[in-house]
């Protein structure tokens, strides 16, 4: 497939891991923000064939392992009532909650509808005048453009059975939160590739330059990420900290206006509960006052749970970079893709899942310290 | 979901906004929304993010990044040991 198989050449990605092998002199732990990039790291086995010591920390990036247990909890009660419809990525179904998840609702008889795009959560809305519709908005700044055209759509289309249950999170918060936690041992990014190219990576030159950061935007296959490591070991070791971009198939400097206009018309920025982290400020989206109409939560008050993680989880840590899933007692035993006890064992995009998806074992991987 | 992919227009519709359209993800086709990216039509590849294209392929830029892992040299190549000549 066209700008897929020419960046999962074998023999060129022979080469670039030669020339990381004559870059790199220390040990530096390089952190890929996005799940996709752990997805393709971890199943290519990329991170095990690093030299010198050298790490891939797997950060925060994937939507459905960040979205708060109370979120979840909140969404699996919407979709038991018996006058919604929820309608939601398929990711979201399997993740836990305090008292089960979405799957588990459908199974009970809940009208719980996989959607491929958010606009088919209209339609659907649109075609069931006599119930309510709510649509599952989550994931980063990839996501947030389609979930607001589905409002904006909504609005302009006079869908009023429409709602959306609102989790977005945004990628610089996370990353400063990293680099300001006392325990952070990341010392360059790769950021993820599709976050800029809706954002631009503006955002990302204050960060480079006020933690002495080298970031670079980069692609999804198994070339790319090879060549972001390569050029994100070039400024270590040079001793340089700026934003390169290794993805300039895909990704311009500003970013899509077009995309990032619908987002500013349809979003605010608010403070958002990372599942596993905690609040950060400013880290999230949510409905601007205009389209607070299609707010789920507004429409469906109440239903506050007293949310509680699995104690055996380690998803914070993992979410984090400072564990590894071959670390949690859990791992691969206790908890799995089929049965999961925390988030990151749900999407192919969570750390834990991919690693056990690539057959990984615990005793196999050891985690420097 | 935050999976983006390439695919190629073969078709740009007509009709109420927003705009759509179809796009061949390798012979498979799906509608796609076009209103993030109206610079793009038919031949042109996307990234399609759930059913929306964020970004159009900049041909030019993705031979460019081609050509400079191919030209990285082939002394090093030798360094790898056997392996890399298969
Ligand atoms: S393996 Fe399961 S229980 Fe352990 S950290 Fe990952 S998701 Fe949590």
């Amino acid at each position: 497939m066209k700008y897929l198989d020419e960046y999962r050449d074998p023999v060129l990605a022979r080469k670039l891991l030669a020339e990381l092998r004559a870059a790199a002199t220390r040990p530096w732990a390089i952190m890929e923000t996005c799940g996709g990039q752990t997805h393709t790291l971890v199943r290519q086995g990329i991170d095990e064939l690093l030299p010198s010591g050298m790490r891939m920390i797997h950060g925060p990036g994937c939507p459905v392992c960040v979205t708060p247990l109370a979120t979840i909890d909140k969404a699996v009660a919407l979709a038991a009532r018996p006058d919604v419809i929820f309608t939601s990525y398929g990711d979201m179904l399997r993740v836990p909650g305090t008292a089960g998840d979405l799957l588990g609702v459908k199974a009970r008889g809940g009208d719980v509808r996989v959607v491929y795009t958010p606009l088919d959560a209209v339609a659907i809305a649109r075609d069931n005048p006599d119930r309510e519709v709510v649509f599952f908005a989550v994931g980063f700044e990839t996501t947030a453009p389609a979930n607001a055209m589905a409002v904006l759509h909504a609005a302009v289309t006079g869908v009023v059975n429409f709602s959306v249950l609102v989790s977005h999170v945004l990628v610089p918060p996370a990353i400063t939160a990293i680099l300001d936690a006392p325990d952070n041992q990341v010392q360059a990014f790769l950021a993820a590739g599709h976050v800029c190219a809706v954002m631009g990576w503006t955002e990302y030159e204050p960060i480079a330059q006020r933690y002495g950061v080298p970031i670079v935007v980069t692609g999804f296959e198994p070339l790319d990420l090879l060549e972001g490591i390569v050029l994100a070991v070039r400024q270590l070791e040079t001793g340089r900290a700026t934003v390169e971009n290794q993805y300039a198939r895909a990704v311009r400097r500003g970013g899509n206006t077009a995309a990032q206009d619908a987002v500013r018309q349809v979003f605010r920025v608010t403070e958002r509960t990372w599942r596993g982290i905690g609040p950060i400020p400013a880290s999230g989206l949510a409905l601007t006052p205009a389209f607070a109409a299609y707010d789920a939560e507004e429409r469906f008050p109440g239903g506050e749970t007293h949310a509680v993680e699995h104690p055996d989880c380690i998803a914070g840590q993992i979410l984090r970079g400072t564990a590894a899933p071959t670390d949690c007692s859990a791992y691969g035993t206790r908890c799995t893709p089929l049965s999961p006890l925390g988030a990151p064992m749900v999407s192919a995009e969570g750390t834990c899942a991919a690693f056990h998806h690539a057959g990984r074992r615990r005793s196999a991987v050891e985690v420097p310290r | 979901m935050c999976l983006g992919i390439p695919g190629r227009i073969v078709e740009v519709a007509e009709g109420p906004a927003p705009r759509m359209g179809t796009v061949d993800f390798d012979g498979v086709r799906r509608p796609v929304c076009l209103a993030y990216a109206p610079e793009a039509g038919v031949g042109d590849y996307v990234i399609v993010h759930v059913g929306f294209a964020i970004s159009r392929v900049d041909e030019a830029e993705a031979a460019k990044t081609l050509a400079v892992l191919r030209a990285i040299p082939e002394a090093l190549e030798s360094e790898l040991g056997p392996e890399a000549a298969r």
